[in-house]
């Protein structure tokens, strides 16, 4: 029975922590749920560190309501359920928002999650603010009055990199990743070449399993023998890396539109190879702000540069908590309700001065989006590559403003 | 009368996880902890996967890398019974969802079973980790059975209970859980005892000889593998239930590791040792995850100081005390243990220390977090708080030695007491407990 | 037949790759019995040693002191680790490796961060070795074929004409027999076991600038590995060396063919719709599926010859 005792000692430590955070009152708490440790930590690991850094900067401006934000991180590792558990945690606590940037099936459950909890607790709300769950689904067929989406989804993101296409590329060829998101990155990518550049021809259509190859050059001989002058890719991480680094080895006379090769880790994986050939579709760049000539933007980013020696790329996260902060003090209250109703159709200039707008219908925002391409004799290099990202073409809110199907059930006046 | 005093654990067990939650009921909003409850949920289904691994590996002898494909395959059966039901389709009361996923598991299991069980030890191994790889690419690939990366999401408020019971709260579904944990457990009890249990144990031991003796060991391993997956499968139904969506990763590698890790750390051996080692790993995961940045380094030493020095499991560690608790001499064991207990603790504190040191100076510091202890912040890179720590782990190590040799001379002696049989012991299973304590 | 001769020499090239990081497991395996769930993490080991020293004093040395580095961590591990393990059985070491493999992923976290770090192919072998169709063969590649190439002919020589080469083959095959013919068995095993994690090792200096040098790189490394080695057969170098290259090619030549079920169907007359059943699994093409055939392949091999491909003993 000495075991017994271990146990229950030991899990009236863990949760005395873990509900000691409760106690703390006066903050407005934002449950923020990424991969922390693990194979994938690097992605929570980059986004906690930036958005520390926005909560400080917006609580240095006063916060909301004479309250402060502050971030609580959960670890889901990946997984769903771990998030559902974060999820139940953060309602014990009655914090008001739960955050989640990776993963469209994490953000699936959350959905799913709070959508449930929301209605079998009408009494213990709350909001889940998505950072980069892209998959459009998540607004249209599967939108929810609680869910607000910070980032552009696929098919807003596609028809931007379709837009970045420049004139002369009539051939290209698409690699994803077989799963959710791969998927509708081909479908939607497919859909805007069709409808803004008839002209280009897809030569190569691609799915790869997720995470499990090792050496892309098998595939490069393929798009060589293809005669593509352009490789789409909604690829992310090792799948991204390895895929660019085998082109570059093979010395392909290729451009590599992606989404996700300016984000952390990226530019070393990349390295010197990829000058002028990588484009990334992304919500920020930190050559953006001087090259507007905007000073404000550019010291900002530039103190977290000097603070974490680490790039600064998520922009979107700042347009996050100044729709919060412009939420909260147009409910007046922190109940996630009010809150919720206060978001829809609010709109906010960004601290690039960009006009953005949370759309009513499906809580998407609609806010401007950059084409960066690495090369070098930028002003802010990327990872101590030597190269950074030049803003090649901006795409304005108004111009990504694509419909929508989502039929939003609003909760009952109560 | 007898009844009772045969089965006074089972019933205690129920009286204390029923009460369990209630000390975290938060009385000033009248609500029971989310968290609380679907923790302790959580480690009900894990127990009942772990018991049901424990089927193949404690049983059987068969090490299985693929186990989570049945708690996988089960959940996203009762997944989809549970939407034809909600469409209407059929009617099924929500309390048997978790049998609609059993029978899926042992469908699965059957059919899968077929395959991998042609071969035992590594061979047995290595093919149920190939078809764990394989489902779980396959699970991300096909959207019409898996749903994809989404999964099958599913909402449980069926109205179609037994017991009138909607389960809408947490606290309906864990009190679910608890009865199908307790049914699950006891067949999986009786079932050792049956002829294919005993068969298993045989052919575990011996396989030649189980041969001989007429039994055709592959149908033993068949069988056992679709029984394992009918409780996997039961599981997995519940899984279902609580979170209401099924995943790809409930047939990933790490839900099959967890199932390995909780079986070997709980104690393969006894009945409960699983049970134990579930309620350890669920902890760690998803407890002390939310306290450190480095748990998964925690987990890694919990392992490795579990297989050096207590390779029973802690089910082991208790056993171990049982001839010396026959003889009634428990108590001359007080001693030693309460000297050894602050220098394990000196240990254990040193050590955590240094890693949260390390961990934060280097990955902390870069998420903007400060170390902080009872709301002083720490200065990681102050040289104080690392030779307090070193200081710690030296001293204690070298006070624990000194204590854990007078433990063994006690031991020993009371060993030779209580039965003048010597087990294999050794004295540093407090550093094992401290260990687990630690996470 | 450009394809052909292209996919030829890249599947050449990632099958030597992998057999750089089964050989040693295999030895591991096939003498101790350990299912070393740490052996990737040897692989990262080695590509971070290598990144660390190779900014001191060059890719060079670094090719030669990683690799011993790691065997040496190897040496320790199998001394004060797996040996006092040993007695509990090869489910505690395997859990011992894999506790070994989680503590050594957060290590290398702390020690070098959660990003990838730039790691690069050294300048001197920086340069497209030739063209062929068009396609360039990067020279670090050539060099890739090379070590790995020399490391084969070393470990068969080593086993074969030196008398630990000797005693090591019979350990391999007849562990008690070698030992009851009074070799030092503990000490081959500890020999074996830096060995082994020594070639992870060399494997890991130059696959961890070919791939990406990050924390996850054993990660995603591991299975691969095990299949290899298993499917290659216990106890048989060559089996391992021709499943390594086996493994390497198919899943180079899946990429290239197109073709799924479906087609194969409508050979045949038969021809797949939306409706018929299975659809889903009928339409996957091959190279959706390229980097699964491993596990398949291993799934069938056990399935039909647990010793694998060329093993000696059943597994």
């Amino acid at each position: 029975m000495l075991q017994g005792k271990w146990f229950s000692a030991l899990f009236g430590i863990v949760l005395g922590i873990a509900g000691g955070h409760a106690l703390a009152q006066g903050t407005i708490k934002v449950a923020y749920t990424d991969p922390l440790s693990g194979p994938f930590a690097q992605v929570g690991d980059a986004n906690l560190k930036q958005m520390q850094y926005i909560i400080d900067y917006i609580n240095a401006k006063g916060g909301a309501l004479g309250k402060k934000f502050e971030l609580v991180p959960f670890d889901n590792k990946s997984q769903p359920s771990d998030a559902l558990i974060a999820l139940k945690s953060a309602t014990d606590q009655n914090m008001p928002f739960i955050m989640q940037c990776s993963g469209s099936n994490i953000a699936a459950a959350l959905i799913d999650g709070v959508n449930k909890h929301n209605d079998r607790n009408p009494d213990n709300r709350i909001i889940y603010l998505n950072c980069g769950a892209v998959a459009t689904e998540l607004t249209n067929e599967q939108c929810s009055f609680w869910h607000f989406r910070f980032d552009l989804h696929v098919g807003m993101k596609a028809e931007v990199m379709v837009r970045a296409l420049p004139k002369d590329v009539t051939k290209v060829y698409l690699i994803n990743q077989d799963y959710l998101f791969g998927q509708s990155v081909q479908r939607e990518v497919k859909t805007y070449l069709t409808k803004l550049r008839p002209d280009v021809q897809v030569v190569g259509d691609e799915l790869i399993p997720l995470g499990k190859v090792k050496d892309f050059s098998p595939y490069l001989t393929k798009i060589k023998a293809s005669g593509a002058q352009a490789l789409l890719t909604g690829n992310w991480g090792p799948d991204m890396n390895l895929l660019i680094k085998a082109g570059v080895d093979a010395g392909a006379d290729l451009r590599y539109y992606t989404f996700y090769a300016h984000l952390a880790g990226g530019p070393t994986a990349i390295g010197v190879g990829g000058e002028n050939r990588v484009l990334a579709v992304m919500s920020f760049g930190e050559n953006v702000a001087p090259e507007i000539g905007n000073k404000e933007a550019e010291e900002f980013t530039k103190g977290f540069r000097e603070k974490h020696k680490f790039d600064f790329s998520a922009a979107g996260f700042r347009t996050i908590f100044e729709y919060l902060q412009a939420a909260v003090n147009k409910a007046g209250s922190v109940d996630p309700t009010k809150i919720a109703t206060a978001m829809e159709d609010l709109q906010v200039k960004d601290f690039l001065g960009y006009d953005t707008k949370m759309r009513k219908e499906d809580h998407q925002i609609i806010t401007e989006y950059f084409v960066g391409i690495f090369k070098k004799g930028v002003k802010y290099e990327a990872e101590g590559t030597g190269l950074g990202w030049a803003t090649s073409a901006t795409v304005l809110a108004k111009d990504v403003d694509q419909p929508n199907t989502c039929k939003m059930k609003r909760p009952t006046a109560s | 009368m007898i009844m009772l005093r045969r089965h006074w654990p089972w019933l205690l067990a129920v009286v204390i996880l029923l009460a369990f939650p209630f000390l975290f009921y938060d009385w000033s909003k009248g609500r029971h902890s989310g968290f609380v409850l679907t923790l302790m949920s959580e480690i009900g289904v894990m127990a009942i996967f772990a018991l049901s691994y424990n089927m193949l590996m404690g049983q059987a002898g068969l090490l299985s890398f693929g186990h989570a494909v049945l708690l996988g395959m089960g959940a996203y059966c009762a997944a989809h019974v549970v939407l034809l039901v909600k469409a209407g389709s059929f009617w099924l009361p929500t309390e048997l969802v978790p049998l609609a996923g059993g029978l899926g598991g042992l469908f699965f299991g059957y059919v899968f079973g077929w395959l991998v069980t042609k071969q035992r030890a590594t061979a047995f191994a290595m093919i149920t980790m190939g078809l764990g790889e394989l489902v779980s690419a396959a699970a991300l690939m096909f959207m019409g059975f898996f749903g994809g990366e989404g999964g099958i999401p599913i909402d449980r408020v069926m109205d179609t209970s037994l017991v009138g019971v909607r389960y809408t709260s947490p606290w309906q579904v864990y009190c679910l859980v608890l009865v199908w944990a307790f049914i699950a457990a006891a067949l999986m009890r009786l079932q050792m005892q049956t002829p294919l249990g005993s068969m298993a144990n045989a052919t575990r031991d011996n396989f030649e000889r189980a041969q001989f003796v007429g039994y055709d060991p592959r149908m033993v391993r068949l069988y056992q593998f679709a029984l394992a997956g009918f409780f996997a499968g039961i599981a997995g139904g519940l899984y279902a239930l609580i979170y209401e969506i099924v995943t790809f990763d409930t047939v990933s590698a790490g839900k099959s590791a967890n199932a390995l890790l909780a079986v070997y750390i709980g104690g393969a051996g006894g009945f409960f040792g699983p049970i134990l080692g579930t309620i350890v790993v669920v902890l760690l995961q998803s407890g002390v995850s939310l306290l450190s940045n480095a748990w998964l380094l925690y987990v890694g030493v919990l392992f490795i100081v579990m297989v050096m020095y207590a390779p029973g499991g802690l089910i082991g560690l208790v056993f171990m005390h049982m001839p010396i608790w026959r003889a009634g001499r428990m108590r001359e064991l007080l001693v030693p243990y309460v000297k050894a207990f602050p220098p394990a603790l000196l240990v254990m504190l040193g050590f955590v220390l240094l890693v949260e040191l390390a961990s934060f100076t280097t990955i902390g510091a870069a998420q903007g977090k400060k170390f902080s202890i009872a709301g002083n912040t720490i200065d990681t890179l102050a040289p104080m708080p690392w030779v307090v720590a070193f200081a710690a782990l030296v001293l204690g190590g070298l006070w624990l030695r000194r204590e854990a040799r007078g433990f063994r001379e006690r031991w020993d002696a009371l060993m030779e007491g209580a039965k003048g049989v010597k087990p294999a012991s050794d004295p540093k299973i407090q550093i094992a407990k401290t260990q687990e304590a630690m996470s | 037949m450009e394809v052909f001769i292209v996919s030829l020499l890249n599947g050449l090239v990632y099958g030597m790759l992998l057999f750089m990081l089964a050989s040693g497991l295999t030895l591991i395996l096939s003498m101790m019995g350990v299912l070393n769930f740490a052996h990737a993490s040897a692989y990262m080991l080695g590509a971070y040693f290598a990144y660390t020293i190779s900014q001191y004093i060059g890719f060079w040395p670094a090719l030669v002191i990683a690799p011993l580095l790691c065997g040496l961590v190897g040496a320790a591990i199998e001394m004060w680790g797996l040996r006092r393990v040993h007695r509990n059985g090869h489910i505690a070491e395997l859990l011992f490796t894999f506790g070994l493999a989680l503590i050594i992923e957060k290590v290398v976290q702390m020690s070098w961060g959660l990003l990838p770090v730039p790691y690069r192919v050294p300048e001197l072998l920086d340069f497209p070795l030739f063209k062929i169709y068009g396609t360039q063969f990067p020279a670090y590649r050539a060099f890739m074929l090379a070590i790995s190439a020399l490391m084969f002919g070393a470990i068969w020589l080593g086993l074969t004409r030196t008398r630990v080469g000797l005693v090591i083959q019979a350990a391999l095959t007849h562990p008690d027999m070698a030992s009851a013919l009074g070799h030092n068995v503990p000490r081959i095993f500890t020999l074996v076991f830096a060995a082994g994690t020594a070639l992870a090792g060399l494997a890991g200096v130059i696959g961890g600038n070919y791939q990406v040098t990050e924390p996850a790189m054993a990660f995603t490394m591991g299975p691969i590995v095990f299949v290899v080695v298993v499917f290659g057969g216990l106890g048989s170098l060559s089996g391992c060396f021709i499943a390594s290259i086996l493994m390497g090619l198919i899943q180079t030549f899946a990429v290239v063919f197109d073709v799924s079920l479906a087609d194969l169907l409508a050979k045949f007359g038969f021809v797949v719709t939306s409706t018929t059943p299975f659809a889903e699994v009928l339409n996957v093409t091959l190279p959706r599926v390229g980097a699964l055939l491993p596990f398949l392949m291993l799934v069938l091999i056990l399935v039909f010859r647990p010793r694998g491909l060329m093993g000696t003993r059943d597994t």
